[in-house]
């Protein structure tokens, strides 16, 4: 199973692997956001955590379709289904591989782009911790969604559609752990929510999803 | 470590295609698929490599022995051709894949990425997948398409080789690959079309 994982770390950071896609798109949003509501940094400061973190979650929405549409589009997919590795590791694998491409790098990136948008020096540790456990969950949710859509054309409107609702619970919590940190308020609560969804969803989303991609390879 | 199929019926598109399916696939032995297109070759395969479950009927095989190679090589255009074959090695739990490169006469084109390859050369990596599976049942769907004669003459040898070694091979194909098999028409088994009696499941 660690071939697949490090197979898929190498097509990412190849020649259009998309590695980098979901940074310049957080990068983006972030760096536009001053513009666009204007400079004065108590405002900016009050929303840097939930700007930071929306963007991160929709930097993450966009590599989605990739996890398995590729591998369905040469046959790999056929050919791990019939693999010895297990379709559930199959999905951990290809799930793991999208995080440390994608959330891990906006886990890191996110203090310098923090500073952007003026966020308290309080909220920094804060930000990278909530991103740090809140990452993975958003990673394996869109594992899942991109499971039940492999194999559609244009599958990429609906997997959006099925995955920012079940997105929805991070964002609160992982915004909150920062608001909350930054206002010196106790955050224990959102932390623990955020860790929660994250375990949660590594349990049972990989079992789930191997499911529904062994019905849409008939 | 026979392969027998017993009254196999199965679907494609949730349609029948197949139905009263039965033959022994002995160790050492080949057996190719004939029949027109569209009769069902495909699915068939599709339903004894496990992708898709059966109508009816029973597939009795030893466990993980079988080894499918379809119209798709599972290539990655970005990775060399020994990089492709080595992670197959190592998801099928094999080491070494020299013996792959040199019965494929790939070993001069290994560090060459996939995506420069012509598509004879890929079809031919995609069959020296078959040998690092270590498996000894090979279910394969039209492995000739795009070879040319002399990459045909080096697949015939390399299932030869393989069936001296105590494998088995089930081949859909349409033409001869120089070395005795026995051959299946599948043109007897085409599913009759029957009362849909369980088509209201979705609909009740």
């Amino acid at each position: 199973m660690i071939a697949l994982l490090i197979r898929d770390l190498a097509l990412a950071i190849r020649a259009g692997g998309g590695f980098g896609l979901g940074l310049a798109f957080f990068l983006i949003v972030v760096v536009l956001v001053p513009f666009g509501v204007g400079p004065e940094s108590a405002i900016l400061s009050r929303i840097a955590p939930g700007i930071l973190w929306v963007g991160a979650l929709l930097a993450c929405l966009l590599s989605l379709d990739r996890i398995f549409a590729l591998d369905f589009e040469d046959g790999s997919l056929d050919l791990l289904a019939t693999a010895p590795i297990p379709l559930e590791g199959v999905v951990a694998m290809k799930a793991a591989a999208h995080w440390v491409t994608t959330g891990l790098p906006l886990t890191l990136a996110a203090p310098g782009l923090g500073l952007l948008l003026s966020l308290d020096p309080a909220a920094y540790g804060w930000l990278v911790l909530s991103l740090a456990l809140g990452t993975p969950a958003l990673s394996m949710i869109g594992t899942f969604g991109a499971a039940l859509t492999v194999g559609l054309k244009r599958g990429g409107l609906l997997l959006s559609l099925l995955v920012l609702p079940l997105y929805v619970p991070t964002l609160i919590f992982g915004a909150e752990a920062v608001v909350r940190g930054a206002a010196g308020q106790a955050n224990a609560t959102p932390l623990l929510m955020l860790a929660g969804i994250t375990l949660a969803t590594l349990a049972l989303l990989p079992f789930a999803a191997a499911a529904a991609i062994r019905i849409n390879l008939r | 470590m026979d392969l027998t199929v017993q009254d196999l019926a199965c679907a494609r598109g949730g349609l029948p295609v197949l139905e009263g399916v039965g033959f022994t696939l002995h160790p050492g032995r080949a057996l190719m698929l004939r029949g027109p297109n569209g009769i069902g070759k495909t699915t068939l395969l599709r339903t004894l490599a496990g992708l898709q479950p059966a109508l009816s009927g029973t597939i009795s095989a030893p466990p993980e022995a079988m080894a499918y190679a379809a119209h798709a090589d599972g290539l990655k255009a970005t990775l060399s051709v020994e990089e492709n074959l080595r992670f197959w090695a190592r998801i099928f739990g094999q080491t070494g894949i020299g013996q792959a490169l040199d019965e494929f006469n790939l070993a001069d084109l290994a560090h060459r990425p996939a995506q420069n390859l012509s598509a004879g050369q890929k079809r031919r990596l995609g069959l020296a997948r078959l040998l690092v599976t270590g498996r000894p049942i090979w279910v394969l769907d039209e492995p000739t398409v795009s070879l040319d004669a002399a990459s045909v003459a080096l697949f015939g040898q390399a299932v030869a080789r393989h069936l001296r070694a105590g494998g088995a091979a089930l081949i859909a194909t349409h033409i001869h690959l120089g070395f005795e098999a026995a051959e299946l028409d599948l043109t007897p088994f085409r599913a009759r079309p029957r009362a849909m009696d369980r088509f209201d499941e979705a609909f009740a």
